[in-house]
């Protein structure tokens, strides 16, 4: 499964056997790279990046690293290996082989499915093309800048799906992807967390640990998918995500980190006025990313996941690993609900519940990173815990929408909610502190206050390796 | 009960706002305020209680507020205009809720056209986010479609590839019928589920407009103040108070008429009871008078009346109408309403009352008039009796009454103010293309007719006199329980609308039939049909026979 870089477009689908959507493809870069230039990270076209580009789909493929200019990053479409004999796992199709072309009654649910999924991918690098200007260190950079060329190349990943396999109408979706942009009034993205503003290297970090890991619960659940193509790209992209919440996990560590040294060498929780972030701003913005990242699995009761269910296209986390018919006949499951004033759990059709079954498999994954965050506190003896908020609180979509809950699951009034928010959310105040810290540092090796250094370098490199060039 | 009168005091799904020339009616559906338990109106999707106040708020804006030109419809809803009816409420509701929910849902959007066309008072729709299935049947009811080209927000009929049923709510006719959208193209429409949005919906005309959502407020305010303008902006609206109504046991009773409930008959025996007192004298009149004004005050109740019945006594199958009072007072009123009908008032009155008589000829009733001595079936009265599908009148008196033959009357009400929905009168219909017959009756207009004349010109089915005349009246009512009530529907829908067709015969005749059909068969409805199974995640499985 090598990967034809003598292409335009390079792959490991033999598109040059396929002149038709290899000239779609084509004909769709250019507006590609025009949207890189125009919604990429700013003015950052003559930087030279040290950068991982995959070269094979196999494990050891993405063991090349060199410096890169952005726009001549080799975007492409990339697949994970073909299983044999693939057989859907899950809903009314359940033992029926894998399909390898779209089925027609399915066309339009599965587009929208890749559609949403795709419209994430862009969303995210436009969300964050200005967090360069004020970069922390190189390391970090590079580090931002490679989780950039690869949601592009996520976007790639879609895109060809929506070529290959969906017409005029997918060629149509894959420029609308170009044309709706995060937080533009006239043409946002379709979900809402996409919308949010990150133009803190906090909520950069914090973006990458909850949002991407929701991509990866996304991506896991669409890698059941019995349409085989979306199953295998959906593989390969969340080998990319691995290291974007890597990205965010150890960026958060850091700065805790950091924090935690200034409590002690200055002895006060006082430490906002020593340039570093302190522990409760942390939690707020912690509040705020998760609270928005629990919307994006949708309703807890939703036909349109039970849909996707039993028709074979989107399964629940590590289908295979379920002990069960894995197609939910007369199963039941307990979803929160909001009912006379209480929360409530009531029991509904499992089918009808994989959305909520995926959030609870999202909030076990997010928990352990902040139970290694807390351990870095502990260690450094200080007496303060981080948590991830209830889910009623703050919420937009679902059960919860209208609710007014405290992060730890009391309901209150809209007053005390309206008295109260500025505890839990982050203000203006706030981030105006947190951006007053943004400020850029560029020498190798060198670290913002607010934050430590990693352990270690990228790919064996020293930590002041020139990750980024400027020429 | 299922009760049709609300006030916008107590709205629980819709705010009216009014701002001079342009009234805004902003949907924002409470989840909980279904009107039976078991469903949450989610997403702005509608049940019977949603419409009723739709209904009320339509016919407020027409009454109470001259002086708008414009109604913007809205959604209160992020992202989400309106899902249209409620899926769940679809699926536990009987055959005969179904019916009627479409029935009324469609009359109000023919009261929505009909306001946008004969009132100056014209709809807009602005859609920003999805307008789906009921949703968008609403925004094709309105004058012009405003959608936030956002490359998200669209407009959808999803029903045939989501549900196994139509959308019925004049949705496939008014695409093709009224936007003139292609065929092929509705075809193609009809079928995907997310429907179509930006510059499609705009090129296959299944929206007017395209509007970036940051211009939304900005466009569709600038939109309405244009389509405003012709209102009379000086005109003070009358108060439609609440009506005075008592419901009984065995009897409803209204100002203007009492219906008399014949459960072992299985019939409703209507009395509408003529104007008494003074004739107002002039237009300031009229307006003083307001809703005790005697043809507005007949709209209101009649149109009740039958809302009531429909939705509430689906066993009283067959509907007896008499009236009582004075002809030539009936005939007094009616002239007012032809000399003032360059006002305002006097005009909406005109076609409350058309829209009241074409419920009677949607509603699956069987209708016999019973024209006696002592009745007033004159003009506006006597399209009650052309109504119905027979009418027996008494052929000279009853023996030892003193009271005079029985007569009707033509006005110039039966000659072109109150169409059918085929676009005829009744009179019209009745003698399809028969010029000749229809000379003769208009040299008789303001003549009183006896039965004999009446029997002649076309105008009463039978004509019994005394000695016959109770046996044939009982035998027509008992005669027609026996029948099956099915085929009563279908034979009656099928009579009544000779003639043309127009948008509105389509949708009450061709659209509802079909989707009353499919709204019954195992595909649909069936333990494993689609609408059955919506929500559930489980796949419908279809018997593939074509019928």
């Amino acid at each position: 499964m090598s990967i034809d870089y003598n292409e335009t477009i390079p792959n490991n689908v033999n598109l040059a056997d396929d002149r038709r959507l290899l000239r779609a493809l084509e004909r769709w870069q250019p507006a590609y790279l025009k949207w890189w230039e125009d919604m990429g990270p700013v003015e950052s076209d003559d930087l030279s990046v040290y950068l991982r580009t995959a070269i094979s789909v196999e494990k050891d493929g993405w063991a090349n690293y060199g410096h890169v200019r952005m726009p001549d990053y080799r975007w492409g479409i990339f697949l994970a290996p073909p299983e044999e004999n693939r057989q859907i796992g899950f809903g009314v199709h359940k033992g029926e082989a894998a399909w390898q072309s779209v089925p027609g009654e399915y066309r339009s649910e599965l587009r929208r499915l890749i559609v949403t999924q795709g419209d994430t991918e862009p969303a995210s690098v436009e969300q964050q093309r200005r967090l360069g200007k004020t970069c922390p260190s190189l390391y970090d950079l590079r580090n931002l800048f490679q989780v950039n060329v690869e949601e592009g190349r996520h976007l790639w990943a879609m895109v060809y799906l929506l070529h290959a396999y969906f017409g005029r109408d997918g060629r149509e979706e894959a420029d609308m992807m170009l044309e709706r942009h995060a937080g533009d009034i006239d043409r946002p993205r379709i979900l809402q967390a996409f919308n949010e503003q990150t133009d803190d290297w906090l909520s950069f970090f914090m973006f990458t640990y909850f949002q991407d890991r929701d991509g990866k619960y996304q991506l896991a659940s669409l890698a059941e998918s019995g349409f085989d193509p979306l199953s295998r790209t959906c593989r390969f992209m969340l080998t990319e995500e691995a290291h974007h919440m890597f990205v965010g996990e150890t960026g958060i560590m850091r700065i805790v980190q950091r924090t935690c040294e200034v409590m002690k060498e200055h002895d006060t929780d006082d430490v906002r006025k020593f340039g570093v972030i302190d522990l409760p701003t942390i939690q707020k913005w912690m509040n705020f990313h998760y609270s928005i990242c629990l919307d994006l699995f949708g309703q807890e009761r939703s036909t349109n996941a039970a849909n996707y269910f039993s028709m074979g296209l989107k399964g629940r986390y590590q289908e295979g690993k379920i002990d069960d018919d894995h197609q939910l006949d007369g199963a039941v499951y307990n979803v929160p609900a909001f009912e006379d004033g209480k929360i409530v759990s009531l029991e509904v059709p499992a089918i009808t519940a994989s959305n909520e079954r995926l959030r609870e498999d999202y909030t076990k994954d997010s928990q352990r990173g902040v139970n290694r965050f807390n351990k870095v506190i502990r260690d450094h003896g200080i007496d303060f815990e981080l948590t991830l908020p209830h889910e009623a609180f703050n919420r937009g979509i679902g059960a919860f929408v209208g609710v007014h809950a405290t992060p730890e699951g009391k309901i209150i009034d809209e007053a005390d909610w309206e008295k109260m928010k500025g505890e839990w959310l982050p203000t203006d105040a706030d981030r105006e502190f947190v951006l007053s810290l943004m400020v850029p540092v560029v020498q190798p090796g060198k670290m913002a206050g607010w934050i430590a250094a990693p352990r270690r370098g990228i790919h064996g490199q020293p930590l002041d390796y020139e990750y980024v060039k400027f020429h | 009960m299922i009760d049709f009168a609300t006030h916008p005091d107590r709205y629980r799904h819709w705010t009216l706002r009014v701002d001079g020339p342009v009234a805004e009616l902003i949907l924002d559906v409470d989840e909980e305020g279904g009107l039976k338990p078991g469903y949450a109106l989610k997403l702005n999707s509608y049940d019977l209680g949603v419409d009723i106040e739709l209904y009320d708020a339509v016919q407020r804006l027409r009454f109470e507020h001259p002086e708008v030109g414009a109604v913007l419809v809205t959604s209160a809803m992020d992202r989400v205009f309106c899902a249209g009816a409620n899926i769940a409420m679809l699926g536990q509701s009987s055959h005969v809720e179904k019916v009627n929910f479409c029935k009324f849902t469609n009359e109000t959007r023919f009261g929505v056209e009909d306001a946008s066309e004969y009132s100056g008072q014209r709809y807009i729709s602005v859609i920003d986010g999805t307008a789906a299935g009921g949703g968008y049947e609403l925004a094709l009811a309105t004058d012009y479609i405003m959608l936030v080209d956002d490359g998200s927000s669209a407009v959808s009929l999803p029903e045939v590839p989501l549900l196994a049923v139509l959308p019925g709510t004049g949705g496939l006719t008014r695409v093709v019928d009224k936007r003139r959208v292609r065929r092929d193209r509705a075809d193609f429409f009809c079928t995907v589920t997310e429907g179509v949005r930006g510059k499609r919906a705009l090129d296959w005309k299944l929206v007017d407009e395209l509007v970036p959502r940051s211009k939304l407020r900005e466009t569709a305010t600038a939109r309405a103040q244009e389509f405003a303008a012709g209102r009379p902006a000086d005109a003070k609206g009358i108060a439609l108070e609440p009506l005075k109504r008592e419901f009984g046991e065995a009897e409803l009773r209204y100002d203007t008429l009492a219906v008399t409930l014949d459960h072992e008959n299985g019939a409703a025996e209507f009395t509408i009871r003529g104007p008494e007192g003074e004739v107002p004298v002039d237009v300031a009149a009229i307006h003083d008078a307001g809703v005790g004004f005697w043809p507005l005050a007949l709209a209101r109740d009649l149109d009740d009346a039958i809302l009531h019945l429909r939705a509430n006594e689906a066993e009283l199958g067959t509907w007896v109408l008499r009236t009582e009072g004075d002809g030539e007072t009936v005939a007094a009123y009616d002239a007012l309403l032809e000399t003032h009908a360059e006002d305002w008032l006097v005009h909406e009155i005109t076609l409350f009352l058309k829209r009241t008589f074409k419920r009677l000829d949607v509603s699956s009733r069987s209708m016999i008039a019973l024209i006696e001595p002592g009745s007033c079936f004159t003009g506006t009265l006597l399209e009650l009796a052309l109504a119905a599908d027979r009418s027996y009148m008494l052929d000279g008196a009853f023996e030892e009454s003193n009271q005079p033959p029985a007569t009707v009357r033509m006005t110039s009400m039966n000659f072109g103010p109150l169409p059918m929905g085929n676009g005829l009168t009744r009179l019209e219909t009745r003698l399809l293309d028969d010029s000749a017959a229809l000379d003769a009756l208009r040299d008789e207009i303001g003549e009183e007719l006896e039965a004999d004349q009446a029997e002649e010109l076309g105008l009463v089915t039978f004509i019994p006199d005394d000695i016959d005349w109770e046996d044939e009246v009982r035998l027509a009512v008992e005669e027609r329980r026996s029948f099956s009530p099915d085929s009563l529907t279908g034979m009656e829908a099928s009579l009544r609308f000779a003639g043309p067709e127009t948008m509105e015969t389509k949708v009450f005749g061709r659209l509802t039939a079909w989707q009353n059909w499919i709204f019954q068969r195992p595909n649909a409805v069936g333990e494993e049909g689609a609408l059955q199974l919506f929500g559930s995640g489980k796949q419908a499985a279809f018997d593939r026979k074509r019928v």
